[in-house]
């Protein structure tokens, strides 16, 4: 198994810019997402890692090789298209053996290896069926069966449940994951789905418009988005913004938001002018002696929990409060927010100011 | 009586739509057993008026094609007849085999250069497309229009330019010069349905390939070549009714050792006159590699001529 690292990796279609100047490391043994929405250039960057696509400028190092100017069929890698491609005119057998015959293996041992394989997977009983007539999940583990069948250093997948229906999704993440665990083999998987990325990834890399936001364990960015787009995009309900001017020095603890003193995680730098102040939902109470106040606009019951959506002099705030919480519309209540768990953003650069809560993964993000 | 429904056609429509099928097909499959049926009269029985729906079978038409006649010499007619059942067929009529007639050479020709330019056009036209649909041409869609731009008037309108060339070019009546006139003509045909065939093939089945460790060569052999088999198919057909059926070059550049079956048949002629019989025996022989070759491939066309617009 295998080790990636990407540098400074560029890739341009004529006027087009669909990866600029990604760096990030996959540890041997990772689940790696690389999450974000359609367009951002994460599906060009997995094409550039497996060789599919050549990058205009910078290096992929697999295993401490750089490999980017190298053909796919040199990499050793496998990959699992969104569409699956398995070989439309061979049976299921034929499909995984394929890159098995393409080394040159002689054919008992191909045998043996695609019956190990198959059994891996629980398609033992198909192998002999034409791969057309087979159900979503059936072609998804013989699109597996052909990456795992080979030993590759790593596994690149296009989002791969993509294709499949709600239902059987969550079975297969889980039949991925728990594959995964058993192999211990490096994979980079792409996908547009935030949950997906949390559930199953070690490491997460959150794109947008060809840009890498950050990179770091799933909680990390959660907890510490280290930009606006970051914070928006991972959670839902997502992350309030609270828009207010104001300053902040360094050391300082709080910040003055409409004549309200608020607790901020302590400050590493000083800051003045147009900030917004993050608070993810669930870190927001409805607090009768708060002193900042909001009016209730909707109320969303989820079972456990509600969604209270409130309209502050900053902008709406969504709280997630128990269920048995009372909240009637058109009543006005104070609130009171976690003040640890906050971030706050300078909202010119969409860049989270630098505290004590997200020091430590500014510094490497 | 049957429910109503909007997209299942009720019996009478069926019915309709069975006669008007059927009427349809007997209309165009009327000249063809015509043809067929002349080719089995006697010479007299062709020419009858009114025409003759039940006549006496006669093998003479195919006879008078694979043969060369003339009227018997005094002496040939006192002797008894030949051994062979075509020998005493001529003979009864006063005439005499001189030796085979020129119709199975023509027939060779025809084969070697209607299936020479169809398997050229295909394969070059493979080739094409799977560059245009896959890889950045540059001035891509000015050189598809230019290819087809080709067709856009009758090729016969550059034929006295061709002839000139070919006479300076030493291909006139060559076997060589009518495949590439033919695959000339068509392989702006070839490379327009074939890209837009490539273009229905995923560019993944190539790529899984690619990463399971084929070539680009390999890739395109052995995954896009099988999955492309009904679109050349289709296109190999096209070709073949073209070059197979053309008349007009085939008369203006053939005249003797690459002359193809078109121009040939017509110029039957028998010792008293035009030989309709066997001018219609050499059409139905013409007649069947194309339609075998068409049945064999049957399958491939009906869902090759539909261009993929349906979804697998």
């Amino acid at each position: 198994m295998a080790e990636i690292e990407v540098r400074q990796l560029c890739k341009e279609f004529g006027d087009f810019t669909a990866v600029q100047s990604s760096t990030f490391k996959i540890e041997d043994g990772e689940f790696f997402m690389l999450l974000g929405p359609s367009g951002c250039g994460k599906t060009t960057t997995l094409r550039m890692i497996a060789g599919l696509e050549l990058p205009t400028s910078g290096e992929v190092l697999i295993d401490g090789e750089e490999v980017s100017q190298k053909p796919a069929s040199q990499r050793d890698i496998a990959f699992v298209f969104q569409m699956f491609a398995l070989y439309p005119h061979m049976n299921v057998r034929r499909n995984i053996s394929y890159p098995l015959v393409s080394q040159g293996m002689p054919s008992h041992q191909v045998r043996e290896k695609v019956a190990e394989v198959a059994r891996i997977l629980g398609i033992s009983d198909i192998l002999d069926r034409p791969v057309s007539g087979l159900s979503g999940g059936d072609r998804q583990r013989v699109a597996l069966g052909r990456a795992i069948v080979r030993d590759p250093k790593c596994f690149l997948m296009d989002e791969p449940l993509g294709a499949l229906d709600a239902e059987f999704r969550e079975h297969m993440a889980e039949e991925l994951r728990s594959l995964h665990d058993r192999m211990g083999a490096t994979t980079v998987y792409v996908t547009h789905d935030q949950l997906e990325a949390m559930q199953m990834g070690d490491k997460i890399v959150v794109m947008n418009h060809g840009v890498v936001e950050q990179f770091g364990a799933p909680q990390d960015i959660y907890d510490k988005p280290a930009t606006l787009f970051v914070a928006s995009f991972i959670g839902s309900p997502s992350m309030n913004f609270l828009k207010f001017h104001g300053r902040v020095a360094a050391g300082s603890t709080s910040v003055e938001m409409h004549y309200q003193s608020l607790e901020v995680p302590e400050a590493r730098a000083p800051f003045e002018g147009d900030m917004i102040y993050g608070v993810r939902p669930e870190h927001v109470q409805l607090n009768d002696a708060g002193g900042y106040r909001g009016e209730i606009i909707a109320t969303e019951y989820l079972g456990t929990t509600q969604i209270v959506t409130l309209r502050t002099h900053n902008g709406e705030v969504k709280a997630r409060v128990p269920s048995d919480r009372r909240a009637s519309v058109g009543e006005t209540v104070g609130l009171s927010f976690n003040g640890a768990t906050v971030t706050l953003f300078d909202t010119q650069s969409g860049k989270a100011i630098r505290s004590a809560l997200n020091e430590g993964v500014l510094s490497h993000g | 009586m049957s429910s109503y429904s909007i997209t299942e056609p009720s019996r009478r429509q069926k019915w309709i739509a069975a006669i008007l099928v059927v009427t349809y097909a007997v209309i165009t499959m009327l000249p063809l057993l015509w043809i067929i049926s002349t080719g089995f009269k006697s010479s007299s029985d062709a020419i009858a008026y009114p025409p003759k729906v039940a006549f006496q079978p006669s093998l003479e038409g195919y006879v008078n094609l694979f043969t060369t006649q003339t009227l018997q010499t005094p002496e040939q007619a006192e002797a008894p007849p030949p051994d062979t059942w075509y020998g005493k067929l001529v003979h009864e009529k006063g005439l005499a085999i001189v030796g085979p007639s020129r119709f199975g050479e023509r027939f060779t020709n025809s084969v070697i250069i209607g299936f020479g330019s169809t398997f050229l056009s295909v394969f070059l036209g493979t080739l094409a497309a799977y560059a245009f649909s896959r890889y950045r041409v540059p001035l891509k869609d000015d050189l598809l229009f230019f290819i087809l731009s080709t067709r856009m008037m009758p090729p016969i309108a550059v034929a006295i330019p061709i002839f000139l060339m070919f006479r300076s070019l030493g291909l006139s009546d060559t076997h060589l010069g009518m495949i590439l006139l033919y695959t000339a003509v068509n392989l702006s045909l070839s490379v327009w349905l074939l890209k837009g065939f490539m273009d229905e093939i995923p560019r993944e089945y190539e790529e899984a390939a690619l990463i399971d460790g084929y070539t680009r060569f390999q890739a395109f052999t052995k995954v896009v070549l099988p999955q492309a088999a009904t679109g050349i198919a289709a296109t190999a057909i096209f070709c073949l009714i073209f070059a197979w059926n053309e008349y007009a070059f085939a008369v203006l550049l053939t005249s003797g050792a690459a002359q193809t079956a078109p121009p040939f048949i017509p110029t039957i002629i028998g010792v008293a006159g035009q030989d309709w019989p066997a001018v219609a025996a050499g059409a139905t022989l013409f007649l069947m590699p194309v339609m075998v070759f068409t049945i064999l491939l049957r399958k491939h066309l009906l869902r090759g001529i539909t261009f993929g617009a349906v979804r697998k």
